[in-house]
């Protein structure tokens, strides 16, 4: 790759978001947005070669993808869609491209947390906000999206282009929620980066636990809310647990690509300084969903060994987040913290009451924590009988071949 | 500025006779001296409605589900945000109903 192209590659890799949203406002439109942004990531191709990289390349971008922009609006006369997007704009006015701003420092206006959260608004349907975050925020392809969410690319394309329809219909609107609504809206952002990082950490379907571009794409969400909302203590959680989760990412498998267990991961391949920082980033925070769970998840990470974990003080934060986030998954998560610290039979009452809740029908996880636990009390047809079911419920096939594997260790007839 | 629809949607209690409808006639007051409120209907219950499909006539809603249309409402507002704003602010959706909001694709109303 020339150097041109790899920063044509940077500038897309780190600047695509905040060109899109820069554009979005002068566009009012998000298809022509995206044409006008995909045009001019185009044009850098054909002239950062001939005229050298730009000093601030997102600058010369914006200015070229928002010149294009007005060009067709003016062309057109009217405005493509017929419905603008609403841009929450005091002059009410379009915002005038000024300049000519090729290179230099001008400041690029940072548009991209109305983008965010237009994305992930509540009107839109669930399956469409972490895609339309994928595609808008952080410039994955359409293809690349399918694939991700594991869809055809006509299903994903058909997701993509209700959502943006239903923006343009309903008018909902470009702008940063208000104090009153921002509890909600945040909330909904952090779930849907939230979502895009598990979904990338444990791969629901194939061969390998996980998938790293989604990984990377969630890191780089959390990395850039941080930056635009530097003060929320949430935000602050979110970006802590994705570290630290991530941080372990070297020795989740084995070079067979075969899960390992906690206590058997080599601590020294732990990524340390992803650890600091998102411990850092607890201490400053304040007690929420997601501050809480990285506290738990750095607990894990920072403890010189598996035994030498501290579990009463991970089951006191378990009480904690249940408190504020009373999730029968994070109760059953809790039974781990509590079989070591009240002993297997204790967890196992509680997991069995746990059985009876609804929302945890078909969960695999339950069955697996319930068949560990019987297996540590020798009960093996017990355990083994419960390791059935929650192969019976696994489709990802490196925990399947684990579950097979613990399987045969309590049944060794199979 | 837009106009949406707000679908009230409500269980039978909703219709009970004794039923205080206090909370309701503010939320209509209100609305009507903002300027937000283009039209609003209440319905007659449940048991009232008639429904017709093709040639044939039934007795009672057209999709039997718990909750029915208890009524609905126009207003303008200049995005989703702050239709979803005040059709949230309805009674109906504290007392275990709800509200359906969509964009209005365009209309007819004669002087009442």
């Amino acid at each position: 790759m020339t150097p041109a192209e790899a920063a044509v590659a940077e500038a897309h890799r780190r600047g695509w978001g905040l060109v899109l949203a820069a554009t979005t406002r002068v566009a009012r439109d998000l298809d022509l947005a995206e044409e006008c942004v995909q045009e001019a990531y185009a044009a850098a191709l054909a002239s950062w070669p001939r005229d050298g990289v730009p000093a601030s390349p997102e600058a010369w971008l914006t200015t070229t993808a928002r010149r294009r922009a007005i060009d067709v609006i003016r062309r057109e006369q009217v405005w493509r869609s017929k419905l603008p997007l609403l841009v929450d704009d005091p002059a009410g006015a379009p915002v005038a491209v000024d300049g000519d701003g090729d290179d230099g420092a001008r400041v690029v206006p940072d548009e991209r947390l109305r983008l965010i959260f237009l994305c992930c608004h509540p009107a839109l349907a669930e399956d469409a906000r972490p895609a339309l975050t994928l595609r808008l925020v952080c410039g994955v392809p359409a293809a690349d999206v399918a694939r991700a969410f594991l869809v055809s690319e006509p299903t994903m394309a058909a997701r993509l282009t209700r959502a943006k329809r239903k923006i343009a219909l309903a008018r909902i609107p470009l702008r940063v929620p208000s104090a009153a609504e921002l509890p909600d809206r945040l909330g909904a952002v952090l779930a849907v980066i939230h979502l895009l990082f598990t979904t990338g950490h444990t791969a629901p379907r194939g061969d390998t636990l996980v998938r790293a571009d989604l990984v990377a794409q969630a890191l780089h969400l959390a990395r850039m809310l941080h930056e635009l909302m530097p003060d929320e203590p949430e935000v602050r959680g979110l970006l802590a647990l994705l570290l630290v989760t991530d941080a372990r990412r070297a020795t989740r498998v084995d070079a067979q690509g075969r899960l390992l267990r906690l206590e058997e991961q080599d601590r020294t391949l732990w990524d340390r300084a992803a650890i600091d920082e998102a411990h850092a980033l607890i201490m400053a925070g304040r007690p929420g969903r997601y501050t809480f769970q990285a506290a738990i998840a750095a607990l894990y990470a920072r403890a010189p060994s598996y035994a030498r974990t501290d579990w009463p003080q991970i089951l006191t934060l378990y009480d904690a987040l249940l408190a504020v986030w009373p999730s029968p998954v994070v109760a059953l998560n809790r039974t781990v913290a509590l079989a070591e610290v009240a002993g297997p039979a204790a967890a196992l009452d509680r997991v069995a009451e746990l059985e009876q809740d609804e929302r945890l029908r078909g969960y695999q996880y339950l069955s697996a924590v319930k068949a560990d636990l019987l297996a540590r009390l020798g009960r093996h047809a017990d355990a083994a009988a419960a390791y059935r079911t929650a192969l019976d419920l696994t489709t990802n096939d490196a925990e399947r071949a684990f579950l097979a594997g613990r399987l045969t260790q309590v049944a060794p007839g199979g | 500025m837009a106009q949406y629809a707000v679908l009230i949607y409500a269980g039978d209690t909703a219709h009970a006779p004794d039923g205080d409808t206090t909370a309701h006639d503010d939320y209509a007051a209100k609305l009507i001296a903002s300027g937000a409120m283009t039209a609003a209907f209440a319905l007659q219950p449940r048991e009232t409605a008639t429904s017709i499909r093709g040639d044939v006539v039934t007795d009672g809603p057209f999709v039997d589900a718990k909750e029915v249309v208890a009524g609905f409402f126009v207003i303008e507002a200049p995005d989703l945000d702050a239709a979803l704003r005040i059709a949230g602010d309805n009674p109906v959706t504290r007392q275990g109903g709800g509200v359906e909001v969509r964009p209005v694709a365009g209309g007819f109303a004669r002087e009442l």
